[in-house]
């Protein structure tokens, strides 16, 4: 699809919108807390977004893909505050190696199918996991600190914090225009045959194991970059938090929540939990119960509604499918 | 004349109960979080009960007073459920949203790093309970205040047993690799050599390690005088139960964290001899410059929850403590002038002595507070924790070799 | 050198409970291609269920260890009803989720109610001592069980009706309905089998260590790692994978520092996956 004809999809415009409202939102208002809001809603946004380049599009359930966001942290954190790096620059290493290491782990796992490549991507994920709480250059189980010093370069810890803030909202509409664009590209409707049926797809002339490879590192790349940033205003990265396992399996419930494989499904579920999760907890009567609702949430969905929100969407209102994706 | 008097009278009374009202509307606001799910959730609580004691005392004696006012203390405080990114969300939240004028840090060191970063970008006033490493105080900040010994200091006295009974004496250093065990350990490493005791053995486990089977047979096999090390519950639980099911025959064995619960109990035989150094126990005999006595406050909070008290609510209400010692000393709720009367005080209260560094390398960190030993010894068929180091603070003879 | 032959026997032991806890996991995904996400609750689940009645009761842990197996079935065919049945058939996706969200409500509820407290059965078992060496008598029962139900287990499945009805719906679905047998019905049983197993495993494992509501992940994940080292859906395998991971423990613990011996772990499941996707361990226990 040319670019020209990109600018005339109504959801290109949605993108553009929703990132306007993110940016103009708390800058108008000046609300703090907002922004710390949307951080989250827009990180989750991020990581549902390129999982879903594997898990909607390829069919491919990669239990592990914070695996990605963490390494990014850790080399940007790094150059940051020991290679003195500028942030910029180092969130774009950081992208740049993540997602060649991603297509040399890719090279190996990429091949096993279903139930074994989930698992295989909790192996890589826990693997990484244990080699970093050992390698000293990196904290090793301790961690990086950020001195508050290191935000000097983007004017001061206040100022740096909204800087970063638009950042990864400029990562988040990235990553949404990036699903997009392979949605409607040649790469995707192959990813999809793929999804669909693997071997029919190999047969009918897809080059399956190139395209998986080339979605798994293409899927690694924005996560680290704003695993970098995300870090950096976090001023400490440890490895029980940079690879929660946890927190990547509830990137796929946000995906499902949403809608696998639609563009914009990712982003509402990403949101619509993030918020959610954010009023249980200090809502004082649910936060002794906030992982059973969670839990009984997520049941229903996959029980009632698995096509997600926007699979309720375009069954009850058909025309949606012309704007949204 | 008589009616202008008599409505000038009028309006003074008006003016007399708003007076009085707007006394009584004297608030101090504290935000903080607690873990009150997630791994840290029991030591969480514990510090959490601590501070709800402390407010309670100081609401009910008028609230604290300065500059002539008396200020009621109200808690605005959410569940971290025990992670970094719930924090800083949150201590944003509390700061700005719920107008905190001063914070208490959440419990441990990872979690009050996480949070620093927020209050000091706000100038917030923090104090930092339950944190006890020393990284997080070396990174430029202004107003974080540590009341827990650094974790450089921990086995200190567990070395010193150990020099006493055996000098020049072998050390096997088996610790968990978490931030926390990993700075305690460090310290040890430079610690044990001066004092002429050789480390036979120094290695981390995994902090999720389930079966230490292999492990103790490593420390079997390096035949040391003392082991010492740990990390926080299950698995310092887990390594007492199985070096006692594998009889290791250590003489003297020092965990960090596990041993201080009063769970821990439940090990039976196999608590038998283990100490931990700990951050206070009820039995201590500091002379308080103002509060409670330590053994006032173990009662009174026995009393009030129905549980024991531990360093972790001891930590809390000595938290609690300071800072109103602080606000009242500064004559102020001025968060600079607060600060200002941190940096300067020197004092001791039920939890021990309290002076932090005013170097701006390492400002806030605890200069003076000094950690107890305790040890579990079985009287009259029953396993207590007496304190057995300092011996000036000691309530019970040190029993070793403890196998 | 003694070490190293004591690290050895016990990894073989603690490895016999890896492979215990993860026999329930390959079973349910070996008969109905579902990885039960619930597997490292009801691990918990058992383990709790031992410390509550031997506090109720006073007896020894192991005469309420067969009632820990009757709990577990009972609570794998209620998760197999609310959860699973729906999902048969559908992407694994499905399962995985629906699995994973009865996990989260169960551990919710567990950290409600217990928090994240510790607690210990004590057991008191004269242990087997070689020099200075002593291997734990909870370990050396806790062994024996596991290869006392492992058998009873294999002569379940090859002899018993329901046992080969269990075998006949995983081999072919359709093909076992046409024959008259109730799948929905064997499919429900084979998870309560799958469950009774992981419930025993946390009994089991409770006689040996101390446990908090959140020690389920540490075995689950472990579980994973010997399923796939025993092939899917080989209980016989599984058991064996868990003593290999054992063996690893006890054979790298002697010679590098503790902490790398999870790496080694997770190189050495990955490679497996690449390499030996069918499992190391694979006599042909089904077909496929």
């Amino acid at each position: 699809m040319t670019p020209l004809r990109f600018l005339r999809q109504p959801f290109f415009w949605v993108i553009v919108a929703m990132t306007a409202v993110f940016i103009a939102w708390p800058l108008a208002t000046g609300d703090v807390r907002l922004r710390e809001s949307l951080v989250l809603a827009a990180v989750y946004i991020i990581l549902a977004s390129n999982l879903n380049l594997m898990l909607g599009y390829a069919g491919y359930v990669n239990f592990g893909s914070i695996v990605f966001f963490g390494l990014g942290g850790y080399v940007g954190v790094y150059l940051i505050s020991e290679q003195h790096w500028h942030p910029v620059a180092a969130a774009l290493a950081a992208g740049i190696s993540v997602s060649a290491l991603a297509l040399l782990f890719g090279l190996g796992i990429l091949r096993l199918r279903g139930f074994y490549f989930a698992l295989s991507t909790i192996g890589v994920n826990e693997g990484v996991r244990a080699f970093v709480s050992n390698f000293a250059p990196w904290g090793g189980a301790s961690g990086l600190y950020i001195s508050l010093d290191s935000y000097q370069s983007l004017g001061g810890p206040r100022q740096a914090l909204w800087t970063i803030y638009i950042l990864l909202v400029g990562v988040m509409a990235l990553s949404l225009l990036l699903s997009f664009g392979i949605k409607r590209s040649k790469f995707g409707l192959g990813l999809r045959a793929i999804g669909q049926n693997e071997d029919a797809a190999g047969v009918l002339g897809v080059p399956t194991p190139l395209y998986k490879a080339l979605a798994y590192s293409i899927s690694a790349f924005l996560p680290a970059v704003a695993g970098s940033f995300y870090f950096f205003k976090s001023a400490f990265i440890q490895p029980v938090d940079a690879f929660d396992l946890g927190f990547s399996v509830e990137v796929i419930v946000t995906v499902m929540l949403g809608g696998t494989g639609t563009v914009a499904g990712p982003a509402i579920g990403a949101f619509l939990y993030e918020e959610l999760r954010g009023w249980l907890l200090t809502s004082p009567a649910f936060s002794n119960f906030q992982l059973v609702i969670a839990g009984a949430l997520l049941l229903a969905i996959v029980i009632f509604a698995p096509g997600g929100v926007m699979g309720w969407i375009f069954r009850h209102i058909p025309k949606m499918r012309r704007i949204l994706e | 004349m008589k009616r202008a008097f008599l409505a000038a009278f009028a309006a003074l009374l008006l003016t007399v109960p708003t007076f009085a009202v707007t006394a009584r509307a004297d608030e101090i606001t504290i935000g903080f979080t607690s873990s009150q799910t997630g791994a840290l959730n029991v030591d969480s609580l514990a510090q959490l009960r601590g501070f709800e004691m402390w407010r309670d005392d100081v609401n009910a004696a008028g609230g604290i007073k300065a500059g002539g006012k008396s200020y009621t203390v109200k808690f605005v405080t959410y569940d971290d459920q025990s992670q970094g990114a719930r924090v800083q969300q949150l201590y944003t939240q509390l700061i700005v949203q719920d107008k905190a004028q001063f914070l208490f840090s959440p419990y441990s060191s990872g979690l009050v790093a996480t949070a620093a970063v927020i209050s000091e970008q706000y100038g917030a006033l923090m104090m930092s309970i339950g944190g006890a490493e020393a990284k997080t105080y070396q990174l430029g900040n202004k107003y974080l205040f540590q009341t827990y010994t650094p974790a450089d200091n921990y086995l200190t006295g567990a070395l010193e047993v150990v020099k006493s009974k055996k000098p020049n004496g072998t050390v096997a250093l088996v610790y968990s690799d978490d931030p926390f065990s990993k700075a305690v350990a460090g310290a040890v490493r430079t610690q044990a050599p001066a004092m002429g005791l050789k480390l036979v053995l120094d290695e981390s486990y995994p902090p999720d390690q389930t079966d230490f089977s292999a492990v103790i047979n490593k420390i079997v096999a390096a035949k040391p005088d003392a082991l010492l090390g740990g990390g926080h519950y299950p698995d310092g639980a887990t390594l007492a139960r199985q070096i006692y099911d594998k009889k290791a025959g250590i003489k003297w064995v020092t965990l960090l964290v596990a041993p201080d619960s009063a769970q821990f109990a439940t090990l039976g035989p196999a608590a038998t001899g283990i100490s931990v150094p700990s951050q206070w126990a009820p039995e201590v005999t500091y002379k308080p410059d103002f509060g409670p006595t330590p053994a006032d406050f173990a009662k009174r909070f026995q009393a009030k929850f129905n549980t024991p008290s531990d360093y972790h609510s001891a930590g809390g209400y000595a938290g609690g403590l300071i800072f109103q010692h602080a606000i009242e000393q500064a004559g102020s709720i001025d968060p600079a002038k607060v600060a200002a009367a941190l940096d300067k005080m020197d004092i001791t209260t039920m939890f021990g002595r309290f002076k932090i560094s005013t170097d701006p390398k390492s400002h806030g960190l605890q200069l003076t507070h000094q950690m107890v030993l305790t040890q579990w010894q079985m009287k009259d068929g029953k396993l207590v924790k007496p304190v057995i180091w300092p011996r000036a603070a000691a309530t019970a003879p040190i029993l070793y070799p403890i196998k | 050198m003694f070490e190293i032959i004591a690290s050895i026997i016990d990894g073989i032991l603690v490895g016999s409970v890896y492979g215990m806890a993860a026999m329930g996991l390959t079973l349910i995904w070996g008969v109905m291609n579902v990885i039960n996400l619930t597997h490292g609750a009801l691990i918990v689940a058992g383990m709790f269920a031992v410390f509550l009645l031997v506090q109720a009761f006073g007896v020894s842990a192991y005469v309420v260890a067969p009632a820990t197996l009757a709990i577990g079935f009972f609570a794998g065919v209620a998760i197999y009803w609310i959860a699973v049945q729906r999902m048969i058939g559908r992407p694994p996706l499905m399962s995985l989720l629906s699995t994973f969200s009865v996990n989260m409500i169960l551990i919710g509820l567990g950290t409600s109610l217990w928090g994240t407290v510790l607690f210990n059965v004590e057991v008191s078992l004269p242990g087997l001592t070689l020099g200075n060496y002593t291997f734990p008598g909870t370990h050396l029962m806790a062994a024996a069980l596991t290869l006392l139900i492992a058998v009873l287990l294999y002569f379940f499945l090859q002899f018993t009706r329901q046992g080969k009805a269990i075998r006949a719906v995983s081999g072919n679905r359709e093909a076992a309905e046409l024959v008259g047998i109730p799948t929905r019905r064997v499919l429900a049983m084979a998870f309560g089998l799958g469950a009774a197993l992981a419930c025993g495993a946390g009994a089991l494992i409770a006689t040996m260590f101390p446990f908090t509501v959140l020690a389920g992940g540490a075995y689950q994940l472990k579980s994973f790692v010997v399923t796939v080292l025993g092939g899917l859906g080989n209980p016989a395998g599984a058991l064996l994978g868990g003593v290999a991971l054992g063996l690893v423990e006890g054979l790298t613990t002697p010679f590098i520092p503790v902490s790398w011996t999870s790496v080694i772990e997770f190189v050495i499941f990955i490679f497996v996956l690449i390499a030996y996707p069918r499992g190391l361990f694979n006599f042909t226990f089904r077909r496929s």
